[in-house]
C-alpha cells in the first residue's frame, strides 16, 4: 500500500532555468508539484491540475507544455524553464515588460502560464500575427479575462525582440 | 478640526441600502472639478506590483509554504442528502504522517452561519463537509480520505429549481423549499396592464454559473499559542477575521487575516468558508501551519454559485410610454440561506409609474450560492431587457428610443431620492454612434454568408457603487521622504493598490514609485470587503484625507528645517518647491532622523438625500449562423458612467473582463448537474466552458469619465460590476434583431438558438 502512494525515487538530471540540477523525485511526480513543492517555484500555477487551463504552463526544451501533465522524470535530459528564469539580471523579457505595459492581467494567476506560451511562440516565430498569438494562449484560460491586452502584449513583444 | 460626531450612514450593497452608525472627525475635502487631473489620477499608471506578478515573485494563498506546515483535505458527501449513521476514521489515523482526522462524531462545536455545527449530521448537497484529514502532505490527506468508512442513510433530494418550486417535490426545508426573498410595488399594475393598448408576458430562465477564479479558494491558518495569523484568498480580510474570531470564541485581536496577492474572486471569496475553520482548528490542536487549499472539483461543488432563475415578466404599453412592469422571480439558492434578488434593475431602472416585483427563493440539495459579481442584477437585467426590447419589437418602436423615453428621470424611483449624477443618456448617445446604431434594420441584416444573419442590440445597466464609511487610511513618511500608505483593503485584481498610490501621490506631490501600498492585513484600521463595487470609492477619499494630512505636516516640518514659512512651500514630485529653489523631499527627511510624520484619513458619511448609482449602456454586433444556432459576438461597445475614472488602464481592463464574463453567462458557462445523482457533471474546466482568447470579441470601452463631485471627494464610484450586467442582454437583442427569434433561456447555447429559429419558423 505504501508503495502505492509513494513509488521509489529516482534520481533525475536536467538543465532548469539555464543551471544543471539533479533531483531525487517519486517517479509517479508530475513536473508541476516538483517545481512548486520541491524546488519551490511557485511562479508556477496549480489550477486545474489535468490539463484543462494552462495555468502550469512551462518551456521544456523551449517548447510550451502542461506541467501537470509532465512528469518530471520525463524531463531528464532536458531543459526546463519557468516564469523564475526569464529575467536577465533584473532585466524582464519583452515578453514580461509587455504585459506590464498593456495591463495584461488582473487577478494575474494565470499570468505565468500566458507568458510562458508567448515566450514559446516567440522563440519559434519572430513575427507572428495576431492569430498566430491567439492561438499560442488559447490554451491559457484568464478568468479576469484580460485577452485583448494578453494579445496586444504578444504583439509588442515581438515587435520590441525585434 | 471640527470635533469627533456619531452619525448616520446610508450605503448601498450588492441592490440593498444599508444604515449604519459611523464616527467622523475632520472636514472632507471638496471633490476635484471636471477635467482637473492630477499627475497620476485620471492618466494611465500599470500596475505598482506589475513586476512581481510577470516574475512569478507575487506569493498568492497557494503558493505559502511555512516551516513544519501541514496539510488538510476535506472528505465530501457523495450524496446529494443524507444522514451521517457512522464514521469510522480508524484507519485513516492509523496511517503514518496522517496528524487528526475531524469529523461530526469527535469535532468541537463551531458556530458557523447559524449553525452550531462544521460537520452536519444531515449533508444536504453533494460536496457537503463530512470529514477533514490533516497530515504531512496534501497527497497523503487526499489519500487518507479513502481510508474513512462513513454510513450514510441516503434521503430523498431535488437540485432543479423548476422541481423543487414544485408542490410534489422533498421538502428540504422544514417550511417548504419556497421562501419569501423581497417584493416591492409602486403605482398600480394591475390595472395599468388592464387598461394598456400593449401587453408581452414573457419568460426568461438564466442557469446556474460557476465562478471559477483560477486560484482555489484556501487558507493557510498558523497559531502559535497566543494568537492565529490566516493567510486567505479572500476578498475581505475582516470578513475572514469576523468570521474566525466567532467560530472559534477567540478575541479579534487573536485572528490576524492576510491577503497580499489573490487569484481572482468575483463575489465567491467575499463570503467566507469552512476550510478556514478546519485548518484553524487543526493549527490550534497541533501547533503547526496547517494548508487547506480547494481541488477544482470542490471549488465547483461547494464554494458558491450564480442562482439559476426563472423569470416571469409582464409589461404594458399605451402610445409611446411604459406603463407597467410586474416581475416574479424563482432563484435556485442550492444550500444558501439568501437569495441574489434579480428585481433590483426592474425597481429601478427606467421611469415607469407602475411597477410590482417579488422574489422567491428555492432551497436545492445544491451547493449555497454566493455574491458573483452583480448577483441578481445580471439575471435580473438579461429578462428586463430582453423584454424591453420584445415590448419595442410588439409596439414598432426603436428599442433604444423607447429605452430613451424612459431614461431621463433625476430621482431614484424606489426611495424618491435625486441622483448624485445621472449620465444614462450620454451612455446611449456615445455607444449608438460608436456601434453604428442608426445602420441598425427590423428583421437584421445579411451576414457574411447566405445562411449568417447580422444584427444590433443594446441593454442598459443600474448598479450602485458608491461606497461608503468605515474606512480608514493612514500615511507615513520613511527617512528617504518616500511614503508608505496603510490601508485595511484587499486588491483582488482590479488595480486597487495602484489606484489608491495614484490618490496618495497626487495629494501630497510625490511620484508614483515613491509611493509603497501596504494592504490586506487586519493590522491596519478597517477596510470594507472588496465587494459590491465598493472598495475604491469607499477607501479612496479617506486615502485623500490621509495624504492630504501628511503633505500639511510635512510642509509644515520643512519648513521648519528650510527657514522659511509652510504657505511658501508645495510639494511637486517629490520635491519640496520655495521660491527659487527645489530640494528633495529626502534632503528635508533626513534632517529629521527618525521623527515620523503621519498622517490619517477616514471616510466620511455619504450626502443626505442622494441617490448613489452608476449607469451604463452595452451595445452589441452578432452573426447568427441559421444553420448550426452559432452566436458570433463579433463587436461590443461599452459606455459607462461611473464618475471620475482614477486609472484609465486598469479601467478598460476592468470593463473587458467584465464583458468576458458576461460572454460565458450569455453564451457557454452552465453548471449541469445529474438530478437523478444530485451531482453537477461538469465540476471542472473542460466541460464547464468558460470563454477562452478565441472567444474574444471587438470591445470598445468609453466612460462618460465626469466626477461625481457629490458622491465623495474623489468624484469617483465603483466598477467592478458594472460592465458584466448588461453585455447578455444586449447578445440576446443582437440576436433577436439579426434572426427575429427570441431566445429567452440563458447560455443561449446553440440547441437553444435552433430551438428558437425553430419556434419563429427560420431553421
Amino acid at each position: 500500500m505504501a508503495s502505492q502512494r509513494e513509488p521509489a525515487a529516482v534520481d533525475v538530471s536536467l538543465r532548469l532555468n539555464g543551471r544543471d540540477v539533479t533531483l531525487r523525485v517519486p517517479a509517479h511526480r508530475s513536473l508541476l508539484d516538483t517545481l512548486r513543492d520541491t524546488l519551490g517555484l511557485t511562479g508556477t500555477k496549480k489550477v486545474c491540475n489535468e490539463g484543462d487551463c494552462g495555468a502550469c504552463t512551462v518551456l521544456v526544451d523551449g517548447r510550451p507544455v502542461y506541467s501537470c501533465l509532465t512528469l518530471a522524470v520525463a524531463c531528464a535530459g532536458k531543459h526546463v524553464e519557468t516564469i523564475e528564469g526569464l529575467a536577465r539580471d533584473g532585466d524582464l523579457h519583452p515578453v514580461q515588460q509587455a504585459f506590464i505595459d498593456h495591463d495584461a492581467y488582473q487577478c494575474g494567476f494565470c499570468t505565468p502560464g500566458q507568458v510562458m506560451s508567448l515566450v514559446g511562440l516567440l522563440r519559434e516565430n519572430a513575427s507572428p500575427s495576431e492569430d498566430e498569438v491567439r492561438r499560442a494562449v488559447s490554451g491559457n484560460l484568464c478568468r479576469c479575462g484580460a485577452y485583448t491586452n494578453i494579445v496586444a502584449a504578444g504583439l509588442a513583444a515581438a515587435k520590441a525582440k525585434r | 478640526m471640527s470635533p469627533l460626531r456619531v452619525t448616520k450612514s446610508r450605503d448601498e450593497f450588492e441592490g440593498e441600502i444599508y444604515e449604519s452608525t459611523v464616527v467622523v472627525e475632520g472636514r472632507d475635502l471638496a471633490a476635484p472639478r471636471d477635467g482637473a487631473a492630477g499627475d497620476e489620477v485620471g492618466r494611465p499608471r500599470p500596475r505598482v506590483d506589475g513586476r512581481a506578478r510577470v516574475t512569478g515573485a507575487a506569493v498568492y494563498t497557494h503558493d505559502l509554504h511555512l516551516a513544519g506546515m501541514l496539510h488538510a483535505a476535506i472528505l465530501r458527501s457523495p450524496y446529494a442528502r443524507a444522514r451521517v449513521k457512522r464514521v469510522d476514521a480508524s484507519k485513516a489515523e492509523a496511517l503514518p504522517g496522517v496528524r487528526g482526522v475531524l469529523h461530526r462524531f469527535n469535532a468541537p462545536e463551531v458556530e458557523f452561519r447559524q449553525e452550531k455545527a462544521l460537520f452536519r449530521d444531515e449533508v444536504r448537497f453533494l460536496g457537503d463537509e463530512v470529514a477533514a484529514v490533516v497530515a504531512d502532505s496534501e497527497g497523503l490527506a487526499r489519500y487518507a480520505l479513502t481510508l474513512i468508512a462513513v454510513e450514510y442513510e441516503v434521503l430523498p433530494h431535488v437540485v432543479d429549481l423548476e422541481e423543487a418550486a414544485s408542490p410534489r417535490a422533498p421538502k428540504i426545508d422544514p417550511d417548504g423549499n419556497v421562501h419569501d426573498a423581497g417584493s416591492y410595488t409602486r403605482g398600480d399594475t394591475r390595472r395599468a396592464l388592464r387598461e394598456a393598448e400593449a401587453t408581452i408576458d414573457v419568460t426568461y430562465r438564466t442557469s446556474t454559473q460557476m465562478h471559477n477564479a483560477l486560484e482555489t479558494h484556501g487558507a493557510v491558518a498558523s497559531w502559535d499559542g497566543e494568537r492565529l495569523t490566516v493567510w486567505e484568498s479572500t476578498q475581505s480580510v475582516f470578513g475572514v477575521r469576523n468570521m474566525l474570531k466567532d467560530a472559534l470564541g477567540l478575541a479579534p485581536a487573536q485572528v490576524r487575516v492576510l491577503c497580499e496577492h489573490m487569484g481572482g474572486g468575483f463575489g465567491a471569496k467575499l463570503g467566507t468558508y469552512k476550510y478556514a475553520v478546519i485548518a484553524s482548528l487543526f493549527s490550534m490542536r497541533l501547533g503547526r501551519p496547517v494548508r487547506c487549499v480547494l481541488t477544482r472539483r470542490e471549488e465547483n461543488l461547494a464554494a458558491g454559485n450564480r442562482s439559476a432563475t426563472l423569470q416571469r415578466l409582464r409589461l404594458a404599453s399605451s402610445g409611446d410610454r411604459i406603463t407597467a412592469i410586474e416581475h416574479e422571480t424563482w432563484s435556485n439558492s442550492g444550500q444558501g440561506r439568501w437569495a441574489a434578488n434579480p428585481t433590483g434593475p426592474t425597481n429601478t431602472l427606467y421611469d415607469v409609474a407602475n411597477v410590482s416585483s417579488v422574489a422567491h427563493r428555492v432551497t436545492t440539495n445544491a451547493g449555497a450560492l454566493s455574491a458573483f459579481r452583480a448577483p441578481g442584477y445580471v439575471e435580473g437585467t438579461f429578462a428586463l431587457e430582453s423584454a424591453i426590447d420584445e415590448l419595442a419589437l410588439r409596439i414598432g418602436v426603436d428599442p433604444l428610443a423607447l429605452r430613451r423615453r424612459h431614461a431621463r428621470s433625476r430621482t431614484d424611483p424606489r426611495t424618491g431620492n435625486r441622483y448624485s449624477l445621472k449620465r444614462l443618456l450620454d451612455c446611449y448617445t456615445i455607444g449608438a454612434k460608436e456601434i453604428g446604431w442608426s445602420e441598425r434594420r427590423a428583421g437584421g441584416t445579411r451576414g457574411s454568408a447566405p445562411h449568417r444573419r447580422r444584427g444590433l442590440g443594446m441593454a442598459s445597466q443600474i448598479w450602485g457603487g458608491g461606497g461608503g464609511p468605515p474606512a480608514y487610511a493612514t500615511v507615513h513618511f520613511e527617512t528617504d521622504g518616500t511614503a508608505v500608505l496603510r490601508v485595511g483593503v484587499q486588491d483582488i485584481g482590479t488595480g486597487t493598490r495602484t489606484a489608491v498610490a495614484q490618490v496618495c501621490a497626487d495629494e501630497i506631490g510625490l511620484r508614483l514609485d515613491q509611493v509603497r501600498v501596504r494592504l490586506g492585513d487586519t493590522e491596519a484600521p478597517y477596510g470594507p470587503g472588496s465587494g459590491g463595487s465598493v472598495t475604491l470609492a469607499s477607501i479612496g477619499p479617506a486615502v485623500r484625507l490621509a495624504a492630504h494630512d501628511a503633505r500639511a505636516k510635512v510642509l509644515r516640518a520643512a519648513a521648519g528645517i528650510l527657514e522659511v514659512r509652510a504657505q511658501e512651500l508645495r510639494l511637486e514630485r517629490g520635491m519640496v518647491v520655495s521660491e527659487g529653489a527645489r530640494t528633495p523631499l529626502g534632503d528635508v527627511m533626513k534632517k529629521l532622523d527618525n521623527s515620523t510624520l503621519i498622517g490619517t484619513g477616514l471616510r466620511h458619511p455619504n450626502p443626505d438625500g442622494l441617490a448613489l448609482k452608476t449607469f451604463g449602456a452595452h451595445f452589441a454586433r452578432v452573426e447568427v449562423d441559421l444553420r448550426t444556432g452559432e452566436i458570433f459576438v463579433e463587436k461590443i461597445v461599452a459606455v459607462h458612467d461611473v464618475g471620475r475614472i482614477v486609472n484609465p488602464l486598469a479601467a478598460a481592463s476592468q470593463v473587458q473582463g467584465g464583458i468576458v464574463q458576461a460572454l460565458g453567462f450569455a453564451l457557454t458557462e452552465e453548471r449541469i448537474v445529474d438530478r437523478g445523482l444530485g451531482r453537477v457533471m461538469n465540476a471542472n474546466l473542460e466541460w464547464y466552458e468558460i470563454p477562452t482568447a478565441m472567444d474574444v470579441p471587438e470591445i470598445v470601452v468609453r466612460f462618460v469619465g465626469a466626477p461625481d463631485r457629490r458622491a465623495n471627494n474623489l468624484g469617483a464610484k465603483g466598477l467592478g460590476e458594472p460592465p458584466i450586467i448588461p453585455a447578455a442582454a444586449a447578445v440576446a437583442n443582437a440576436v433577436a434583431n439579426a434572426t427575429g427569434a427570441r431566445v429567452r433561456h440563458a447560455p443561449m447555447t446553440r440547441a437553444r438558438v435552433l430551438a428558437a429559429l425553430s419556434m419563429a419558423g427560420i431553421a
